[in-house]
């Protein structure tokens, strides 16, 4: 299946008056049709400043693309110019955010801020555009779509918001969708029934889903591959199975190992009165980092190397890549 | 939303009352009463005549009794008579009030007119040259004294024209007509146009940095169509709360413009009341400004309630 | 933590680097500032300053355009303008700083109590204060000092007064969010008592707000007395003040003298526009949102 994303060498940095941030440092990936890839990463590595770039949504002033590519269908996203980048916006490659109340105009019904992108994508009437809204939040099932359309975002629910920002962002059918947090500000309940959703439109209309995430419970849910990151690089990526069952970076481990648990699960036994596991330190300022391994200095396994010299990605088991001395 | 008008009704009425009793108080401050003026101007020295006229105009009834028949006779249109031409107030007022309520009108078309669209800009182009220059020219129109554009607009007219503006009750033309009104309105409107092209400015601002506006980017937006349908929607709401308060604002340049350009207004009459102490003038005058700036505040606060969906649909 | 240098080294605030760093920022302001010490200066010491006397009178000079003894020119008495110009300053700043200070202290004071006891103390001040708050500005003023009578001292009362609303609301709300704090709170918890509470521990987290309210009014409080002084209800005779000097050369020397007109206006003019630069750069610089 050929891959509907393919990012390559992505690069982002912020000009701040404190130096240089390397928020993003060369980054790649690939998504097929119809896959999930979960991006997963404490607060501060990169990851959000990632899913902003795929869509070149980076405040540019501040920011800046510095190198890579972002091909969608062999479109290279970051060539385009700024019309033809928002011609994409929305029609190929389209992203919902994390908190749905803020993340929509108060002023504007649910069904216009639909009705427009339709009008903008497809070209169509007002009239048709306003029917395709209608559809879609019937697609993302909310109740009594009609009246909703004509309601503004405050009156509906957290969780109702969501599927209308997700009924948004795939009315003109994108391959790609990328998802920022889209569940943490909601009920859990509500998680489970916004992820239920988001897998069977992607069934249904064969998107390619970026979830960018730091619950690893919705990973193990919903993504294919996951990709991890810290301190602006990716240090780990793996199928699903794989990288739960046996995490390679010491990162990815100290994540696994610091997810409380009941009893024993998923092979890495935790007796029931153990102390809750943590990893310790925080990750380096980005305007400073150290020039090895910038795990290192929270690492247990770290020798003489790591502080010294940056490991490079590599493939250390079949389909399993980690940036790591150790692995 | 009625219980609400209701309300606000209410509050009103204790407002305007409160002003009433602090404007009479306030006028009586001062020993020496309007008698005494009158007398002394007119060289009279008859102790008789002066009771006399004391009696004629009741100031020898007892404080409260002089209020309760100012106000008793406000609230059936008999605003009492002036101490100096000895007419009745509503007489000298009415004919004045229209002139200056164009001239408001005008101003505050022209402040909008020329500061939202400024503003929006200055905004869009924050910290390039353009916004420096908008910022700066908005924040020297709020540092001139409005009568001292009205001076320079005066020289400019003489200078250039030969002429100055002169008010003329029948003007020969429309356009002499509009002119005559346009010109003072831009001495007074400029000060207003400043103050709300920096409150647009800040407000869009403000906008700019939520999440919504990058939503409709990522749906692909021209930048034009985040702007104008989404953002300006949002920062437009502050500012009409502000023309409220803005009301109170062109009042006070009003009086000095309609000094400068010599115009027969209400707001100029304010002041030569006040010179000539003519209390039953004055006492009205302010009642009838304090009267207008909460009736504005209040049609304000409606139509802010009626276009804020999440007001007017809240559950 | 690693100890090596790395490629991109943040550079370390010196205090130097800080001063230069708040004028690279905020260059409006620090010209703001400039123009207001330079107004201070010319108040404190108008008597060094200025070339001539203000007071003298000399009619072989009447009307004089502006020239090597008269630099702006002179009035229709005869008497120096920049001479004039340079001691307004003074009546300028007495009134500007006297009423700002009088009005914002009075605000402040009640706002803080309002915000803080509540109940009818409350209710009452908000009463009068919205009452305060249906006349123009202006028009308060102009009431006020014409039942007092004009005099220096009359009209900085009258334009204190109308500022005391605006100032109560703005503390009196300040004072109702903290007043929910847990610091609050803590403070009561080990018995101090609540104008204790108010005084060292609300009141200075008022401070920036009001110190911005403050700034921002004082530019105002100069345009007030200027339109009041050009009305003739201001400031009287012998203290020269800007607003005076443009009343009394308004309609007949338009033509004639316009050197009477341009420059006490830009002097007022200016002085405002500096105290806005500042006011402005000050409420940036103490945003919390506008820090990096």
């Amino acid at each position: 299946m050929a891959p509907v994303l393919e990012v390559s060498g992505l690069s982002t940095v912020f000009h701040t008056r404190r130096g240089l941030v390397r928020a993003v440092q060369d980054v790649s990936f690939t998504v097929n049709a119809g896959e999930t890839l979960a991006i997963v990463g404490e607060s501060g590595c990169g990851k959000t400043i990632t899913a902003l770039s795929l869509l070149r949504l980076v405040p540019m002033p501040p920011g800046e693309i510095t190198s890579g590519s972002v091909k969608v269908d062999g479109t290279d996203l970051l060539k385009l110019s700024d019309s033809e980048m928002r011609e994409m916006r929305g029609s190929k490659i389209a992203m919902i955010f994390q908190e749905p109340m803020t993340a929509l105009n108060p002023l504007l019904t649910v069904g216009k801020q639909i009705q427009e992108m339709v009008v903008l994508h497809d070209k169509c009437s007002q009239e048709v555009a306003r029917k395709r809204a209608v559809e879609m939040l019937h697609h993302v099932r909310i109740p009594e779509p009609e009246r909703r359309s004509r309601e503004y975002p405050h009156q509906l629910s957290g969780g109702m918001r969501q599927r209308a920002m997700i009924a948004m962002a795939l009315a003109c059918r994108p391959k790609v969708l990328v998802a920022d947090e889209p569940t943490t500000a909601l009920d859990v309940t509500i998680q489970a029934q916004i992820l239920d959703l988001i897998g069977d439109l992607q069934r249904e209309f064969g998107t390619a889903v970026v979830l960018i995430t730091h619950d690893l419970g919705v990973v193990a849910e919903t993504a294919k591959r996951v990709c991890v990151m810290y301190a602006g690089r990716k240090v780990e990526e793996a199928p699903v199975e794989e990288i739960f069952g046996r995490p390679l970076h010491p990162y990815m481990q100290g994540l696994m190992n610091s997810i409380p648990r009941v009893g024993s699960a998923r092979g890495l036994d935790v007796a029931p009165d153990e102390r809750l596991q943590e990893i310790s330190g925080i990750v380096p300022p980005l305007n400073d980092l150290p020039p090895g391994c910038a795990f290192e200095p929270r690492c247990t396994r770290a020798d003489a190397r790591c502080k010294t010299q940056r490991p490079e990605l590599a493939m250390k088991a079949p389909d399993h890549i980690a940036a790591c001395w150790q692995a | 939303m009625l219980s609400y008008l209701i309300r606000r009704l209410l509050l009103m009425a204790l407002t305007l009352f409160g002003v009433s009793i602090a404007i009479f108080l306030l006028l009586r401050i001062v020993p020496g009463n309007i008698a005494d003026i009158l007398f002394d101007s007119a060289g009279l020295i008859d102790p008789a005549e002066k009771a006399k006229i004391v009696a004629d105009l009741g100031l020898d009834l007892p404080l409260y009794k002089q209020y309760t028949q100012w106000i008793g006779g406000l609230l059936q249109g008999d605003l009492g008579y002036s101490y100096v031409s000895e007419k009745p107030v509503l007489e000298e007022i009415a004919p004045r009030i229209p002139i200056t309520a164009k001239i408001a009108l005008l101003a505050l078309i022209f402040s909008v007119i020329a500061g939202v669209p400024l503003g929006v800009i200055s905004a869009v182009r924050q910290n390039t040259p353009l916004d420096y220059l908008l910022r700066v020219t908005s924040l020297s129109g709020l540092s001139m004294p409005s009568f001292w554009l009205g001076l320079l607009i005066l020289m400019a007219f003489v200078h250039y024209l030969g002429t100055i503006p002169i008010y003329d009750r029948e003007p020969a033309t429309f356009m002499a007509g509009f002119t005559m009104l346009a010109v003072p309105a831009a001495a007074v409107g400029f000060r207003s146009s400043a103050l709300i092209m920096r409150l647009t400015r800040s407000s869009m601002l403000e906008v700019l940095r939520q999440d919504f506006v990058r939503t409709a980017r990522s749906k692909g937006l021209s930048e034009g169509a985040v702007t104008y349908n989404h953002a300006l929607r949002n920062a437009l709401l502050p500012v009409i709360t502000t023309i409220g308060i803005e009301v109170a604002f062109l009042f006070g340049g009003l009086i000095v413009t309609e000094t400068v350009f010599n115009i027969p207004g209400v707001a100029r009459f304010l002041v030569e009341a006040i010179r000539w102490r003519d209390y039953p003038m004055v006492q009205n005058l302010v009642m009838f400004t304090a009267t207008i700036v909460v009736v504005v505040n209040l049609i304000v606060d409606l139509i802010y309630m009626v276009i804020d969906p999440r007001i007017r649909y809240s559950e | 933590m690693s100890t090596t240098v790395s490629q991109d080294r943040p550079t370390k605030p010196s205090f130097f680097n800080e001063v230069f760093y708040l004028a690279r920022r905020y260059p409006l302001g620090v010209a703001g500032a400039i123009i207001m010490t330079t107004f201070v200066l010319c108040a404190l010491f108008a008597n060094f300053v200025a070339p001539l006397d203000p007071f003298s009178t000399n009619a072989r000079a009447s009307l004089a355009r502006p020239s090597e003894t008269h630099l702006l020119g002179a009035d229709m008495m005869g008497r120096d303008v920049l001479s004039r110009i340079i001691h307004g300053a003074r009546i300028s700043l007495a009134v500007a700083v006297g009423a700002t200070i009088m009005g914002s202290g009075l605000g402040a004071a009640l706002g803080l109590a309002s915000g803080y006891l509540g109940g009818w103390f409350d209710l009452i001040i908000q009463r009068v204060s919205e009452v305060m708050q249906s006349l123009p500005l202006l028009v308060m003023a102009l009431v006020i000092t014409a039942s007092l009578g004009p005099s220096l001292r009359n009209t900085i009362i009258a334009i204190a007064i109308p500022l005391v609303p605006t100032v109560a609301r703005v503390i009196r709300s300040n004072v109702l969010s903290l007043r929910e704090m847990p610091f609050v709170e803590a403070a009561k918890a080990t018995g101090m008592s609540e104008f204790r509470i108010a005084v060292v521990h609300v009141l200075p987290n008022t401070l920036a707000p009001l110190i911005v309210l403050a700034t921002a009014q004082l530019g105002s409080t100069i345009l007030t007395e200027a339109s009041l002084s050009f009305l003739g209800l201001g400031v009287p005779e012998p203290y020269p003040s800007w607003g005076r000097m443009l009343s009394e050369s308004a309609a007949e020397y338009v033509r004639t003298a316009p050197w009477l007109v341009i420059f006490p206006g830009l002097a007022i003019s200016l002085v405002v526009f500096g105290s806005n630069l500042m006011g402005d750069a000050l409420r940036d610089a103490l945003d919390p949102r506008q820090r990096d």
